[in-house]
């Protein structure tokens, strides 16, 4: 009986959250030419609206792709296809070919956030909370009190609601796949990975973790028999899937390769903007991107990826427990992100999601490396606002388990992580944002700021991923919260 | 489970800077007119000398709130100059450039410590009568969600009303109820009864305490009987000229009254009795301020209303008076003296029902009566806030903010007090709300009415709730009259 009403307490806090921030401004907004990327998301609707499905992706006199073409597979074009019937229900200027573009007003605001919120609702709370009380140990006010801190997570909430985008989409149907993994049903699970994937295909990074463990417990049901059978309908429903969103596609080659062109940008280099990865930070010292060649550039930042992988890829398809898939889920993703060719600062969330599943078993670690990821989005008053917000939560929530958290923080002590270190980075990150909100940088440095917090985040993403290696590939054989194998 | 020590006051601050951090977000919310009220008070008291304040007119918005509230409100301008000097000109009528939003949402928020430092303290007080009884309801060995300490903290560090009233709408309740309740607090922990006797009753007292009263008085007045001003103000604190309702009619009994004096004059009209020609045109029901006449039922002054108001509450006092009961006693009076100025008043706003929900919050934890009057009171109080914030944006916000309340005080005082606290009846009034809502929020606007008269749903709303608010007034009476007296140890009923 309490349940529902705990669970509905949290749901209620997390909307107010998600509302509350939407208030504010969104990307790109009153800045023409170009705008940003809730002006992208509003020319996808009219292109998918007015255009035949074979035009989405090509450069024609209607479509000019330079101007926010299409970059996303196909399931985001449905749902923008889904939201521009809606447009034009209530406002047919919204979606009108042409004219509409750089079209804003606060109605058409609240309808932009109202598809973003109904998302939400539909598709990645309830994953939540499926995780929490069917995957997770504890009692079922700690199952409560994760779902909340999960759900206010400010790095999702920002992006998507403040920025303007739909991670809470490709986020939630990978959380399906997870869930579903989790509960014994694997083809369901990988049905909503595919989707995920088909949303955008920065899921990728999730990809690796995924097939490893489907496939490391296809071979542990015996590769003759079971197994294989398990296997072929995995691979089937996965193909099927694929087929089914590309289906409007398929008719010739030249229609995917296009597609797949939008996709991966690789002519655009080894990174843009300020991201929190090595290439970014190396960048400092060195000027790679303009000293080494763009296809030298892909190989090497492929292999550095694929080096830093391998080991757990390698660890989860021999042992294929859950425990085993969350972690490996933070370590492709981190590698991905951290190593990855044109990773954008957004991409972030991908290890952040496993990272907040890793909550309960890790509490400080996954606490930390969610700060650190929000501290890295915007020096906002709105994201100090947020980290406070997630910081008590955290406390919240550890107060609620105290033992629980000694327990993993003995574990954690074990592996030379003490409070004192979160402390001092918690303590640089106040100065930092204090200092990049306050001061002006020096004129020869004007970047200063900026850089400086990439640097700093970069530093700690590293150390995360060597730490949730060490902690998959050395896995102590008294796990206490092992989740429960299927 | 219950958590060691660290809980103990980790929690509150958790409850704290959550509800903080809410408020931070509703920053760039939607702000009523009373945003610019403040902002032109800032400006006067910043830039005119202090003889000028109550007669500066540049802006509709005059000061209309006691000397105190003015010296508050200079203060915060010397703050104000850091963040924007321009909001402090008088002239800049409607001035709100993103660093004056900052400022003034900042000021509440920060302001509302006084609030929140408050609610500690009553706590403590709490606290410190619990143990000096053997009570069933303690705090020890319960789970942190369902102690009493905790259920009270988050029904008035969380309350909707004053969310959305203070950071949303815009005003400073928080502070000043933070520093009622101190008040309170404070007085009760210097001793543990609060009763005065007529055997103790002393002279030496009366004349202390007469005489505090008085130099506060003098502090805040002074400057102003010296200036001969004292009519002025006055006549700017009591504007009897707004009428007996305010544009949107709080839900108290003139507002029932209004509307059976409308059905009548229209019953009248229809059986004949009436002459349509003489009744005076949208009067009430126009939307705007201004004195106006009934036509059945006879017109009400402002004297009628004192005279009402005062009778409705001398009952209480006297019961205070002759049979005290300590803390609980005097806040029950406190509720119900402010909730027979809300029913009786003369142009209440309906924000004033917070000033009997808050109060009545404690009782809630403590009496079962109470806490069936408070989920009455508080639902049907806090619905009938809806029409302030009329946004769309805001529709969902006031919405989920309400359901988190609602469900909270129900969940948690249900838990403490274990068993049903409303009556099938109590049950589906409440519940009727949410049709009224949905026609409210969704339906009317939708419809060739809402043009033409806009007025309807504001009438239901207030309709509706008037009822709510009344029934909670007369249970609190009887709940006033039918329990036991005792003194302040005999907490355990």
């Amino acid at each position: 009986m309490d349940n529902w009403s705990l669970v509905s307490m949290c749901v209620l806090l997390g909307l107010t959250t998600r509302w509350a921030v939407s208030f504010n401004s969104y990307s790109g907004a009153s800045k023409p030419p170009m705008f940003g990327d809730y002006e992208a998301q509003r020319h996808w609707q009219e292109v998918a609206y007015n255009l035949p499905v074979h035009e989405w992706y090509l450069n024609t006199t209607d479509n000019n792709l330079s101007y926010w073409g299409l970059d996303y597979p196909p399931l985001t074009a449905y749902h923008s296809l889904l939201c521009a019937y809606v447009a034009k229900l209530i406002n047919p200027a919204w979606v009108e070919l042409h004219t509409s573009r750089g079209y804003e007003s606060s109605s058409h605001k609240l309808f932009m956030r109202t598809t973003v919120l109904i998302a939400d609702i539909l598709l990645y709370i309830p994953a939540v909370f499926l995780y929490c009380f069917y995957l997770s140990n504890g009692s079922s006010k700690k199952k409560v009190a994760t779902a909340l801190c999960i759900l206010l997570y400010p790095g999702l909430i920002l992006i998507d609601y403040g920025h303007f985008q739909y991670n809470n989409v490709s986020l939630g149907l990978a959380l399906w796949g997870v869930v579903g993994l989790g509960s014994g049903w694997d083809l369901l699970g990988s049905l909503a990975f595919t989707l995920a994937l088909n949303y955008k295909q920065m899921e990728l990074y999730h990809s690796l973790p995924f097939f490893c463990y489907l496939l490391g417990k296809c071979i542990k049901q015996g590769l003759v028999g079971r197994g294989l059978f398990l296997l072929l309908k995995i691979s089937l429903s996965v193909l099927a899937t694929f087929a089914l969103c590309w289906l409007p596609f398929l008719s010739e080659p030249q229609q995917v390769l296009q597609v797949l062109h939008r996709l991966f940008p690789v002519a655009r280099g080894l990174f843009e903007d300020k991201v929190a990865n090595t290439w970014c930070s190396l960048n400092v010292l060195i000027k790679i991107k303009t000293l080494i060649l763009t296809h030298f550039c892909i190989a090497f930042s492929l292999a550095l990826t694929f080096l830093f992988v391998l080991p757990s890829s390698i660890k989860l398809l021999t042992k294929p427990t859950m425990w085993q898939f969350k972690l490996a889920l933070v370590n492709s993703s981190l590698a991905f992100f951290l190593f990855s060719f044109q990773v954008h600062e957004k991409s972030i969330l991908l290890p952040a999601l496993p990272v907040c599943l890793l909550m309960n078993e890790l509490p400080l670690m996954a606490t930390w490396f969610l700060l650190v990821s929000t501290f890295r989005l915007r020096r906002a008053f709105r994201t100090v606002t947020k980290i406070c917000g997630a910081v008590l939560l955290a406390r919240n929530k550890s107060n609620l388990s105290l033992c629980d958290l000694s327990l993993s923080a003995v574990t954690e002590t074990a592996l030379f992580l003490p409070f004192v270190q979160f402390g001092i980075s918690m303590a640089a990150m106040a100065v930092l944002s204090t200092a990049s909100a306050a001061l002006e940088p020096p004129a020869r440095l004007p970047d200063l700021f900026p850089v400086l917090v990439s640097i700093f985040s970069c530093m700690h993403f590293l150390a995360s991923l060597l730490y949730f290696n060490f902690v998959q590939l050395t896995e102590p054989p008294s796990r206490r919260g092992q989740k429960k194998t299927n | 489970m219950a958590s060691p020590m660290n809980s103990d006051s980790g929690w509150f601050l958790a409850l704290a800077l959550g509800v903080s951090f809410i408020k931070c977000l509703l920053i760039n919310a939607y702000h009523s007119t009373d945003f610019e009220v403040h902002r032109n008070w800032l400006a006067v008291t910043h830039s005119m000398p202090v003889s000028k304040w109550y007669y500066e007119a540049t802006s509709e918005w005059t000061l209309d709130y006691p000397p105190f509230f003015a010296w508050f409100e200079y203060g915060l301008s010397h703050v104000a100059a850091y963040f924007d000097k321009e909001m402090l000109v008088v002239r800049n009528l409607n001035y709100a450039s993103p660093a004056t939003v900052l400022f003034q949402r900042l000021s509440v928020i920060v302001t509302d410590v006084v609030f929140i430092y408050a609610i500690k303290e009553f706590n403590s007080w709490s606290c410190a009568i619990y143990r000096c009884c053997k009570c069933l309801r303690e705090d020890k060995g319960k789970e942190l969600l369902w102690k009493p300490s905790f259920i009270l903290a988050t029904l008035l560090l969380w309350n909707f009303g004053l969310i959305i009233v203070d950071h949303i709408h815009f005003q400073y309740n928080g502070f000043l109820f933070g520093v009622l309740l101190l008040s309170v607090a404070r007085h009760f922990q210097s001793k543990t009864d609060g009763s005065v006797h007529w055997k103790s009753f002393s002279p030496f007292r009366f004349v202390v305490l007469g005489s505090i009263v008085l130099t506060t008085f003098a502090l805040s007045f002074g400057p102003f009987i010296a200036l001969g001003q004292i009519p002025q103000v006055l006549s700017r604190l009591f504007p009897f000229k707004r009428g007996l309702c305010h544009a949107y009619w709080a839900p108290n009994v003139w507002a029932l009254y209004n509307i059976v004096d409308k059905v009548l004059s229209m019953l009248g009209v229809k059986l004949g009795m009436l002459d349509i020609n003489k009744l005076p045109k949208a009067t009430m029901t126009g939307g705007l301020v201004q004195e106006f006449q009934h036509t059945v039922l006879p017109s009400v002054s402002p004297l009628v209303t004192l005279i009402c108001t005062l009778l409705s509450i001398l009952p209480a006092l006297f019961h205070m008076w002759y049979r005290p009961s300590g803390g609980r006693g005097f806040l029950r009076c406190i509720v119900i003296c402010a909730l027979g100025s809300f029913m009786f008043g003369w142009h209440v706003h309906e924000k004033a029902i917070l000033m009997a929900i808050l109060p009545l919050s404690w009782l809630a934890v403590e009496h079962r009566e109470d806490a069936r009057t408070f989920l009455i009171l508080s639902t049907t109080g806090h619905f009938s806030l809806f029409p302030l914030l009329f946004t769309a944006q805001e529709l969902p916000i006031k919405i989920l903010l309400m359901l988190l309340f609602t469900i909270f005080s129900f969940t948690s005082l249900k838990k403490l007090f274990r068993g049903r606290l409303v009556s099938s009846v109590e049950a589906t009034y409440l519940l009727g709300l949410i049709p009224l809502a949905v026609i409210c929020e969704l339906v009317y606007p939708l419809t060739p009415w809402h043009h033409t008269l806009p007025f309807i749903p504001l009438l239901l709303t207030s309709i509706y709730c008037a009822l709510g608010v009344t029934y909670s007034f007369i249970r609190l009476y009887i709940s006033l009259l039918t329990v036991p007296s005792t003194t302040s140890k005999g907490k355990c009923q």
